[in-house]
């Protein structure tokens, strides 16, 4: 009789990070399908490409460090990553743009930090913000959604999107793009809120934002009950974006949009159900997770309203990642038996 | 009650129980040979009462409980013991231990067991004395000995009585089982559980995937006289997690490192409870429990009621086990049992199941991938722990940080491991973490224990130093006072000393009073295991130091005085002396054998050599026991052997204390005994030292005449060995042996002892007979008269400087100088005296004095070119005669000046 000599635990639930990350995949379709819907195959277009890359470099990067190949590729890491930046850059955003984004993820923000699991900074952030610098004409040309196109017109087709991404920007295309909402918001002058929303086309249809974001938050509320992550890192982010929003906007609503906006415009909800609720980069226990979201709400709502950028979820994003340790130190829960949580990095000689 | 608290995380694997509860408990077959280890509880192992060859009775103990936490062992059926030795054991680590080996013999006859009648009839104590005698320990698991847990209501108020019949664990059913069909045992076990402690209630507190068992527990207990519920709680794996019982029940928590009768709780297992009533209503002992057979390669999964000692073998062949689709045997649940590779390994008290796993039901587990953080592990942790951390923690071997994120609270129950997408082993990490820091931890308390020796040794030594460097100045002032007073007043020397021998006795007394004081507090203290018997042992430690100390200073104080009294032949320089020629003889005869051997030329001068030097060593060694016959007066024999048989009493009485220390310590039985030993051995070493002290101070108050007439034969003996001595040395020179240095040296030394034992034989008779003793012998004491007058006298003259009104004081320094003239007279006259008998007969006494240390310079000169030309081996025999010509010109100037000193 040869058995095998092992220690507990002796059964195993049926679950692999590759399915934690498939779902991850999974719950992206709606929003994916939102924004194939509003603004063309880009998207689509985007998403290939991105994920070609992505493991590409994946695989050249594991076997460059000897690890086993298809071992790592299965994870779907890559692809997440992969999915996450092309549904972050702009639907007409050319392929090298792409291209050096993943690039930024995949090499650098995580296997020069020592690969899976090891990366202090969410891979798609630091590769959306080092692009959005690096290009920022590119990164602002948004394609217009259908909706605001004249009577007659459509979005591009498949072949000019191709054309467009692959063969290059032509004057033509200028009838396809738009600011986005947020740039709008950002740059209309000396304006009121009210004003604004008045002049701009954009605003006017906001609606087709307002639907990509209802689309990444059903995705998120699929992973919340898939328990693929908790609800303490996008509730504190969107409650606390919601609730620093309500109040500047009922003190000064002249100056500052109101929360739905807030909520339903640019990066939130993407960023709410599936950037900040990145385990690896994020606080770990439940309590640090609440300071992680609140923190990052407070930042974006800080970067919309005085800073240069008109969207924030990145930045916020990588500073918190930065805060992510500390923060871990001081939100240790209470453990059974004990009167009181730990807090502080070590244990206090007294 | 019926409020059911949560606690937090917890998972829900697959139960897997229904396969083993769909026939009732069965009889498993008595196998031909029973493997009964004799430690199948937490705590000390038994101690093994029976031989090989032995007839065993189902039910006799064949291993008693030894110590406070540990459980006696029966054996199972009748039979025939045929070994007794290390055997596989259920143990995670796969280690063997001692077991008893029976042949069973089928007839199953019972050892006389007797039931009680009446258990409330029972002193407690006795109750609880009973149930220890039938071996009975935790079955939940743990196996902890349930008497141990039956006297908490001693010391601490129990309110809740828990019966833990959660059985969390997938696949196990034998709890199920059991309460199905044998729930009136259950619940008459609870009653003498509540006898015991008497709880406020008791909550039985069971998962609600026994339903079956539930209606049977409810049917049972009603109209039941005691606060008996049962608390149906939810489904959800660790619930029977003892505390995660309580949490559930109770909605409290046990503290940190605490045990649940802090909090009022104590908690049974509810078969725990049915072999209490086995044991206190049938008299039968913990000889057999129900083991659940189940898993895949099971095809009759099934409870069955195993005797211990059964191989599982047995176990599975009856549960019809599929032995080639069998791939782990796992003892215990899925989630923290341990797999087997041997099936004879037997089943003991704390074996609940055994799952027959196929390939399929429990596959290896998958490579681990990288921790990505994800915190499922602690969505499901129940002592609410950041096991991710804990991971990064021990992988990297941050060890301080993982013991800050509550390591230690880990109750390793595998939920983390379980829920774990990236198949990390975590509960593996945890315990290597563990591991790695007890490890730490024994090695630092060893280390520190070193250290605290060391010190401990260090400030002893330099106690021993300060104390010798105390008695050297005590005797040199001793030595002083005795010469001044010797040369003033003679008579007045004894008394004083004595004096101080009797404030030194006292103080030494005082002490081991002080001492007996402390080792009472202390053995109090003990005994009601108070909190400040460190400090108590501290004070009790430094009472016994004081002691040794005054006990030291005063054995001291009384050689000091015996040697004052009776200056006898330095034995011990003689000793060195025969040694050294007893080695130089060895030596001679090595290098005789060597020549020999090599057939060189000089073996007849060599032969002499040695002769001479067996001569010679003979010689000393007579010396010596002449001289050691001669020190020993009647009375030091005596108080040696008491000093002895003292020193001996109280290193027994110090071993005994410390057995009795470590003893307490650890709570052994025979204590009091120590105890009473320990006493006896204080009374017994205290005899000692009285009769030690009694004869001490006989002696030493020994009558004058008797001394004298010691001395006399000292004097006599002492003049003896001399001459042989010196006979030996003529000898010895005449050969031109190497040895003569030697020899001559204890020569010298004898003389010396010779001259001062006339001088205390002397001393002695002027003490009794002549008072005034002639002066001119004590030059030197003179001289030192004369410096103690010229110091008091410049003090006086000081203190007359500085206040030159004083009449007394110039009295004082009036009378003083008189007196130091007197001395510096007597001294000037004692010298002068000396010069003129020395040139009466035609010597120059400083200019003998200077050819003599001349003379002793060209010895060592020699003596060093001898050393150096041996080396070189050339012109030896030359500078060898001239250094003996050097020498005995250097001795006969010695033995002149000597002659006048």
């Amino acid at each position: 009789m040869s058995l095998i000599r092992i220690t507990s635990p002796h059964v195993h639930k049926p679950a692999s990070t590759a399915d934690v990350m498939r779902l991850v995949l999974l719950a992206t379709i709606p929003g994916v399908i939102a924004m194939t819907f509003f603004f063309g195959w880009g998207t689509l277009i985007n998403i290939a490409w991105a994920s070609l890359l992505a493991l590409t470099f994946e695989a050249v990067c594991v076997k460059t460090r000897a690890r086993p190949v298809s071992f790592y590729l299965k994870d779907n890491s890559a692809l997440v990553t992969a999915f996450l930046i092309a549904l972050a850059l702009p639907p007409f955003a050319p392929w090298w743009l792409t291209a050096v984004a993943v690039f930024v993820a995949i090499v650098i923000a995580k296997h020069l930090y020592g690969g899976m699991g090891q990366n202090p900074f969410n891979p798609a952030m630091v590769a959306y913000a080092l692009v959005l610098i690096s290009f920022p004409v590119e990164m602002t040309r948004w394609t217009a959604p259908f909706v605001m196109l004249g009577e007659g017109w459509n979005v591009a087709g498949f072949n000019d999107t191709l054309q467009l991404i692959f063969g290059g920007w032509s004057n033509t295309a200028d009838a396809f793009t738009a600011a986005t909402p947020l740039d709008e918001m950002r740059h209309r002058g000396g304006l009121t809120t009210e004003e604004a929303w008045r002049a701009s086309a954009v605003l006017a249809n906001v609606g087709a934002w307002h639907a990509v974001s209802a689309a990444y938050f059903m995705g998120g509320i699929f992973l919340l009950y898939k328990k693929i992550f908790t609800w303490h890192a996008p509730a504190a982010f969107l409650g606390s974006l919601a609730v620093i929003s309500t109040l500047f906007y009922l003190v000064a609503p002249d100056s500052y949009p109101d929360p739905f906006f807030h909520l339903t415009v640019g990066g939130t909800m993407l960023g709410a159900f599936f950037i900040i609720t990145d385990p690896v980069s994020s606080a770990t226990s439940n309590r640090g997770k609440i300071v992680f979201g609140i923190g990052i709400g407070v930042l974006v709502f800080t970067i919309r309203s005085w800073g240069n950028y008109p969207d924030a979820i990145a930045f916020s994003v990588l500073l918190l990642n930065l805060a992510a340790p500390f923060i871990d130190q001081y939100t240790q829960p209470r453990t059974y038996g004990h009167k009181q949580a730990k807090r502080g990095a070590k244990e206090k000689t007294s | 009650m019926g409020k059911v608290f949560a606690f937090h995380g917890g998972i829900h694997p697959p139960e897997n129980k229904k396969q083993s509860t769909r026939t009732p408990i069965a009889i498993a077959p008595i196998p031909e040979v029973l493997t009964v280890p004799i430690q199948q509880h937490i705590g000390i192992p038994a101690k093994v009462l029976v031989n090989v060859g032995d007839q065993v009775l189902k039910g006799q103990m064949i291993a008693a409980a030894e110590g406070r936490i540990s459980a006696s062992v029966h054996a199972p059926t009748s039979g025939k013991v045929v070994d007794i030795s290390m055997q596989p054991v259920p143990h995670a680590s796969g280690l063997s231990a001692q077991c008893v080996v029976i042949e069973t013999d089928d007839q199953e006859q019972w050892s006389d067991t007797q039931g009680l009648a009446d258990y409330t009839a029972l002193s407690k104590p006795e109750l609880i004395d009973f149930i220890r005698d039938k071996g009975i320990a935790g079955m939940g698991g743990a196996g902890f000995p349930t008497d141990v847990k039956l006297h908490l209501g001693d010391d601490h108020i129990v309110n809740t009585l828990i019966i833990n019949a959660a059985e969390c664990e997938p696949y196990i059913t034998a709890d199920d089982m059991l309460m199905r069909e044998r729930a009136d045992r259950i619940v008459r076990g609870i009653e003498v559980i509540h006898h015991l402690l008497k709880p406020h209630h008791v909550v039985i507190g069971i998962e609600d995937n026994k339903a079956h068992a539930i209606r049977v527990l409810e049917e049972q207990l009603k109209g039941h006289p005691l606060n008996i519920d049962i608390v149906v709680v939810p489904t959800k794996y660790p619930s029977g997690g003892e505390k995660q019982l309580i949490k559930l029940l109770t909605g409290v928590e046990v503290p940190s490192g605490g045990i649940p009768a802090d909090v009022g709780i104590v908690c049974q297992n509810v078969g725990t409870a049915a072999a209490i009533s086995d044991a206190v209503f049938d008299g039968k002992p913990l000889i057999s429990r129900i083991v659940t057979i189940t898993g895949d390669a099971a095809r009759k999964p099934q409870n069955f009621e195993a005797l211990i000692g059964t191989p599982f073998d047995t176990l599975l062949e009856a549960a019809d086990v599929d032995r080639n689709a069998l791939s782990r045997l796992v003892c215990g649940g899925p989630m923290m049992g341990f797999t087997i590779n041997d099936g004879s390994i037997p089943v003991i008290k704390t074996s609940n199941c055994v799952i027959a796993a196929t390939a399929d039901e429990m596959p290896p587990a998958p490579p681990a991938q990288a921790c990505i953080r994800c915190g499922m592990c602690e969505q499901v942790c129940p002592a609410e722990l950041l096991p991710q951390q804990l991971h990064w923690f021990a992988k990297s071997r941050e060890l301080d940080k993982a013991k800050h994120h509550n390591l230690f609270d880990c109750i390793e129950c595998g939920a983390c491991a379980y829920v774990c997408p990236s198949s990390i082993p975590l509960v593996q990490y945890y315990r290597f973490a563990k591991s790695e820091i007890r490890n730490e931890e024994a090695e630092q308390r060893k280390a520190e224990l070193a250290k605290q020796r060391f010190e401990a040794r260090l400030a002893r030594q330099e106690q021993e130093k300060l104390e010798k460097e105390a008695r050297r100045k005590a005797r040199a002032a001793d030595a002083a006072k005795a010469q001044a007073q010797k040369a003033a007043a003679p008579v007045s020397q004894p008394a004083s000393s004595e004096d101080e021998l009797k404030k030194l006795k006292t103080a030494a007394a005082v002490a081991r009073t002080k001492l007996k004081k402390a080792q009472t507090a202390l053995d109090k203290a003990k005994a009601d295991g108070g909190d400040d018997i460190a400090q108590l042992d501290l004070q009790f430690q430094q009472a016994q130091q004081a002691s040794d100390k005054a006990a030291a200073a005063l054995a001291s104080a009384e050689a000091g005085q015996t040697d004052a009294v009776k200056p006898a032949v330095d034995t011990k320089q003689l000793k060195t002396a025969a040694a050294v020629a007893r080695t130089k003889l060895k030596k001679a005869e090595k290098a005789l054998a060597s020549a020999e051997e090599k057939g060189q030329d000089d073996l007849d001068a060599l032969r002499a050599t040695v002769k001479e030097l067996t001569q010679k060593a003979d010689a000393a060694q007579q010396a010596l026991e002449q001289a050691d016959s001669g020190t020993s007066a009647p009375a030091v024999p005596d108080t040696k052997q008491l000093k002895t048989a003292a020193a001996v009493a109280r290193t027994k009485l110090k071993k005994a204390q410390s057995a009795l220390a470590l003893a307490q310590e650890q709570g052994a039985d025979n204590a009091d005994e120590l105890a009473k030993t320990v006493a006896e051995l204080e009374a017994k070493a205290a005899t000692a030292q009285a009769a030690f002290d009694a004869a001490e101070s006989g002696s030493s108050s020994a009558q004058p005449q008797d001394k004298t007439a010691d001395l006399q034969a000292d004097v006599d003996k002492a003049k003896q060995t001399l001459e042989k001595a010196q006979k030996a040395l003529t000898a010895a020179q005449a050969s031109g042996s190497p040895a003569v240095d030697k020899m001559r040296a204890g020569v010298e030394k004898l003389e010396k002892k010779y001259q001062d034992a006339v001088t205390a034989l002397q001393a002695v008779k002027g003490s009794t007979e002549k008072p005034a003793a002639e002066p001119e012998l004590d030059l030197k004491a003179l001289k030192q008269t004369v410096s103690i007058m010229r110091t008091k006298l410049k003090k006086a003259e000081k203190a007359l400087a500085e206040a030159p009104d004083d009449a007394a004081l110039a009295d004082e320094v009036a009378r003083l100088t008189q007196s130091h003239d007197e001395a510096k007279q007597a001294f000037e006259a004692g010298e002068a005296k000396q010069i003129e008998q020395a040139a009466a007969q035609g010597v120059d006494l400083k200019q003998l004095k200077i050819d003599a240390a001349m003379a002793r310079a060209a010895v060592t000169k020699i003596e060093r070119a001898i050393k150096k030309a041996s080396e070189q081996d050339s012109d030896l025999r030359e500078l060898e005669t001239e250094l003996v010509g050097a020498q005995q010109h250097a001795d006969k100037l010695n033995t002149t000046l000597s002659q006048f000193e």
